[in-house]
């Protein structure tokens, strides 16, 4: 007999891995037991050679489906004298175990399986669950992670239950949301008016749904608002009730009916069969939708089903649904029954509602899969809180916060060569999204058993963010906002720190520059530590401020009065208080300079009449823009002016200028293509001359494929960091400024 | 005016004597004022001592100047304390070069301000200074009032559930400024709201025994004397979007330059919390002053968090409105 001691690090708490163990030593006749601790999981094993080769082999090779294996090391073990009798599975004890919390997960073929068995006890429940699923960190209340802690806490395991939850060999071993009929949640409808009705809360939702009516449905992060998507005055009604005119909406469907609406790639069924159930952007194809679900838009955002609630709801319907965030106009999600009451009960008609609490507010994730790789627009629920290995170099750092940006803010925190990206929390001016700041602090520092030593924040001093860093009392790094986008794409793929120098395209909406003026279309040489500017977009006059990210028109008219076209910026646009805004731009009013390549995008996609004058949600512009573009296809560009990394767009408006009849999807994508290819030669120079070892790309303009694919093509013989994990955008702004703050406090590379 | 106005010899007291003093003081000044202490003798009585300079881009607008601003801004910081405004000292400082015509309209002014708010201007000072190193003229006023025994307001007072009311429309001077300074000729009959608040203090105090505290929305407009009273009262403040008033000139004037009227400021316009019961009769005894014609609910101060302002959005949001630091910089990514 021979004795092996094992330990596996990664995801492997609260994923069933112990009974997995314990099922593998059973079956290959072993002795010996299985832990959780703080570092993973430590199994002890002893008996044949070649059943312990063959259990080591299956730890990675079989794991449960929510398991992450990130490493197997095996050590000889003295089997005690007397050897153990059995495998068992031992309670875990010491501090620190059992911290980890998996993200939720969709609900797994098993579970479905279940639900739709006429004869399963579970026939046609909505709380189904086991350990390779369900609810996660959404009923979390405290640490450590067991039902006691979470939102579960007042359901009463009954017998059938608890059986099923102490039986190692059962798949609900220590499923921490485990329930039944009997003993879990309950479903039920209600009128508009709170009062609750009797029968089938799901065949009474799915009556309303099927007469155009809208129907909120408490969901696992928050409340969505759903009407059949086929619906063309149902969705015209859900529009005028949110205020929310152009704004694409979400869509839920069952993947065959899915599979009439769009023609999914495979590896975007695999985004969308994850156990994390993002939405995903598909292009349209096959039985058209009414425009008015994406106005504009080449690509439909799809989820699957992923509570047996919207099983038991698509199943009924057999057509999509709409299932946008249930919310005021400006707030987050509504999580609360009472809440949701209050605040929905103008806009839905009929309410799913069920006695499950939802402990943390979480929005779907958002993600594309574009020619280059996969992206992950917003990183929210099925993503959190998932940890990201930090680059070699970082082994050594000091314990980071990271409190990130003020429009789609989120925190990272570091700690043993680990990061915590915490999800999409929203506008930080949002008094509710304030309060939810405050809480993700507080859960993520605890759930990660986190001491920041030091606190990163960026250059902004407006950004409530940074001021709750300044209060901390810690000391405090503070990162340029477009470095942090740098040292994100960086650390996603792995560059060490001592990598060398990165040409880092970073093109963005807005963010404090060194210099005191507002940067967003940059180029940055750069490594974790610290970067000089080499390149930049020419800056023009932000007429207004944050106005001018409202409003396209203002950018379009800085634009073409600085490339002397003045007079067709007045024909353009005969309505716009034009010389009163001239007038403020010249006497210096709320007219900060800014290389935003964002407000380019806005210039453009007004000037060819995509966009509207004013925008009725972030991005509307330059997604608008992508849209037109995609459908042209690759070509030439109209020429930019590089002069010694100054990239000027007045050639550019010129050209355009010159040859006004150009088709819009043509001069759309030739916009794509000549900024593309200004970017790429200023960062390809710094490659080529050996200053910089690859090309970075990040920034919020970077969620756009069309232009990505295009600097892809202009950087081809070049190596490229891209976002695949890490949001391009401000979501992702937290976990760059974590790893230039851990550089900064280890010195040179 | 000349660098010898300045001197100290006989044409700096012709100034004086020219300009400022017969304005101010008809009986002649002595170099220290001489007061009678007797309404400060009284039993309980407090005295109330404030000072503020003025610095103000272009020196006349529309509805004022610098000097309107300089009596209305001490007597109002008096008066928003509970302090009976008694009288000013005023000091100027002049660049080379300013036009005697321009010195004489702003003396006239705080003449007549003060007139109106009853206060005596008792004491002063002139310099003059080389060109560059003013801008035409500078002032600054201090101010002495008296608190009546048993009066107590302050910010620290304010308890949730009391109701935030304002004089009237928001931001008039500061868009005022801002048309004037920028020569944006935004076709709009813009004024200053600058005037005196005493009178309207006494109104306020009289109708709500309980007034909790005042504050003038000056530099950093409604927000940031919101802002200071939640921080020192421990309390929440939650404004409602749809009730602060707005001059749709105002409103225009902010969308088109990309400003927030809550951060505009005013010279004429205070904002007191009172205790709910007392809210309509500090209404209507404020419509019953000129200077609180405009006067509306706001909002009200709630449980917290604690030195936070919000405002309910038109759609029913809730943002936080936060003090400003600085320069407003554009923060949308
Ligand atoms: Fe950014
Ligand atoms: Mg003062
Ligand atoms: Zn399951
Ligand atoms: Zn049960």
């Amino acid at each position: 007999m021979q004795g092996r001691r094992i330990r596996v690090r990664g995801q492997v708490q609260g994923v069933g891995f112990r009974p997995f163990v314990w099922r593998l030593a059973r079956r290959e006749g072993l002795v010996g037991e299985v832990s959780n601790d703080a570092e993973g999981v430590l199994v002890l094993a002893a008996g044949e050679a070649g059943a312990l080769e063959r259990l080591r082999g299956a730890l990675s090779g079989e794991a449960p489906p929510l398991a992450r294996v990130d490493a197997v090391e095996v050590a000889d073990w003295a089997v005690p004298d007397p050897a153990p009798e059995s495998f068992t599975i031992a309670a875990s004890g010491a501090a620190g175990a059992e911290t980890r919390v998996t993200p939720d997960a969709a609900t797994c073929p098993d579970c479905l399986a279940e639900i739709r068995d006429p004869a399963a006890r579970r026939h046609r429940y909505a709380f189904t669950n086991c350990t390779h699923c369900g609810p996660r960190f959404t009923i979390l209340r405290a640490l450590p992670y067991d039902r006691a802690r979470t939102t579960m806490a007042p359901f009463e395991m009954c017998p059938a239950c608890r059986a099923e939850y102490e039986d190692p060999a059962d798949r609900r071993f220590h499923a921490q949301p485990i329930a039944c009929p009997d003993c879990g949640p309950r479903l039920w409808a209600e009128t508009a008016e709170g009062a609750a009705l009797d029968g089938d809360a799901v065949a009474l939702a799915a009556e309303a749904l099927m007469a155009g009516r809208i129907v909120a449905v408490k969901g696992l992060g928050g409340f969505h608002l759903a009407c059949d998507a086929t619906n063309p005055a149902a969705v015209a009604e859900l529009r005028r009730r949110k205020r929310r005119p152009a704004k694409p909406f979400a869509l839920m469907a069952g993947e065959a009916v899915l599979a009439e609406h769009a023609a999914p790639t495979g590896a975007e069924w695999a985004r969308l069969r994850a156990p994390a159930a993002p939405i995903v952007l598909i292009a349209k194809a096959g039985a058209a939708l009414p425009e008015a679900l994406a106005p504009g838009q080449g690509a439909l955002g799809w989820m699957l089903p992923y509570t047996p609630l919207h099983h038991l709801l698509l199943d009924a319907l057999g057509r999509p649904l709409v299932m946008t965030s249930g919310n005021l106009s400006g707030e987050p999600q509504v999580i609360g029954n009472d809440e949701a009451r209050e605040k929905l009960a103008g806009f839905a008609d009929l309410f799913v509602m069920h006695d499950r609490e939802i402990a943390r507010r979480l929005d779907d994730s958002v993600e594309r899969i574009t020619p280059a790789g996969p992206m992950v627009l917003r990183r929210a629920r099925g993503r959190v809180p998932g940890t990201l290995p930090l680059p070699e170099g970082f082994g050594e750092a000091r314990e980071v916060l990271a409190l990130g940006g003020q429009m789609k803010a989120a925190i990272c925190l570091t700690k043993n060569g680990q990061a915590l990206l915490g999800h999409h929390l929203g506008e930080l001016d949002e008094a509710l999204t304030w309060e939810a700041f405050g809480q993700a602090l507080e859960d993520y520092r605890a759930l990660f058993d986190h001491k920041p030593e030091v606190v990163a924040v960026d250059l902004h001093p407006g950004y409530r963010a940074t001021r709750a860093g300044e209060a901390m009392g810690l000391p405090l790094e503070r990162v340029q906002h477009h470095h942090a986008h740098l040292a994100a794409v960086m650390g996603e793929n792995l560059w060490p720190r001592g990598g060398g120098k990165v040409a880092g395209i970073v093109l963005d909406g807005l963010g404090l520059g060194a210099d005191g003026t507002i940067w967003g279309g940059e180029v940055l040489l750069g490594d974790y530590a610290g970067f000089e500017r080499i390149g930049r977009l020419a800056p023009a006059p932000l007429a207004g401020g944050d106005a001018a990210s409202r409003e396209p028109w203002r950018n379009l008219m800085v634009r073409l009065d600085a490339a002397g076209l003045g007079a067709l910026a007045d024909a353009l646009m005969p309505d716009q208080p034009r010389e009163a805004l001239r007038r403020a731009v010249a006497a210096g009013v709320n007219a900060p300079l800014s290389s935003s390549a964002g407000r380019l995008f806005d210039a453009f996609a007004f000037a060819l009449g995509v966009a509207p004058g004013r925008m009725s949600y972030e991005g509307e512009a330059g997604m608008l823009l992508e849209a037109v573009a995609a459908q042209a296809g690759p070509g030439p560009g109209w020429p930019f002016a590089v002069a010694e990394g100054v990239i000027d767009p007045a050639p550019m408006w010129q050209a355009w200028a010159a040859a006004r009849g150009t088709p819009v999807p043509l001069a759309a994508a030739m916009f794509h293509e000549g900024l593309a290819a200004a970017f790429a030669g200023v960062a390809r120079a710094a490659v080529a001359d050996g200053r910089a070892q690859a090309v970075a790309l990040s920034g919020g303009v970077l969620q756009n494929a069309v232009l990505e694919a295009a600097l892809m093509r202009y950087l081809e013989g070049v190596p490229v960091l891209r976002h695949n994990k890490v949001p391009a955008n401000d979501g992702g702004l937290a976990y760059g400024q974590a790893l230039v703050a851990a550089a900064r406090g280890l010195g040179a590379a | 005016m000349t660098l010898a106005h300045g001197g100290g010899g006989s044409a700096m007291r012709d100034l004086i004597e020219e300009v400022f003093t017969g304005a101010f003081e008809p009986d002649g000044m002595e170099d220290q004022a001489r007061l009678e202490a007797g309404a400060l003798a009284e039993p309980g009585a407090r005295l109330a001592f404030t000072t503020d300079s003025f610095v103000v881009s272009p020196v006349e607008f529309p509805g004022g100047d610098i000097g309107t601003l300089a009596v209305n801004g001490t007597v109002n910081d008096l008066a928003v304390g509970g302090a009976r405004p008694l009288w000013l000292s005023a000091a100027f400082i002049i660049e080379e070069g300013t036009d005697f015509a321009l010195l004489r309209r702003i003396v006239a002014s705080m003449k007549g301000e003060a007139e109106r708010a009853g206060v005596r201007i008792v004491t002063g000072d002139t310099k003059v200074v080389g060109r560059g190193a003013a801008d035409r003229v500078f002032v600054t006023t201090s101010g002495v009032g008296v608190i009546p025994p048993g009066r107590d307001i302050a910010a620290a007072h304010i308890r949730p559930g009391d109701v935030a009311i304002v004089n009237g429309v928001l931001g008039d001077h500061g868009a005022c400024i801002l048309a004037a300074r920028g020569d944006l000729a935004l076709s709009s009959d813009l004024q200053s709201d600058c005037a005196g608040l005493g009178h309207l203090m006494e109104a306020i105090l009289a109708a709500a025994p309980n007034a909790r505290a005042a504050r003038d929305c000056t530099r950093g407009g409604l927000a940031s004397a919101l802002n200071e009273m939640a921080e020192a009262a421990g309390v929440g403040i939650e404004i409602e979007e749809t009730a602060l008033p707005l001059r749709a000139e105002v409103k225009g004037t902010c969308e088109l330059l990309g400003l927030d009227p809550l951060y505009l400021a005013n010279e004429g316009r205070l904002v007191v919390f009172v205790p709910k019961a007392e809210a309509q009769a500090t209404l209507a005894a404020m419509r019953a002053v000129d200077t609180g014609a405009g006067a509306t609910i706001i909002g009200r101060a709630t449980e917290g968090p604690a030195g936070q302002v919000t405002m309910r959005t038109l759609f029913g949001g809730s943002r936080i409105v936060d003090m400003l630091v600085g320069e407003q910089l554009p923060r949308i990514c």
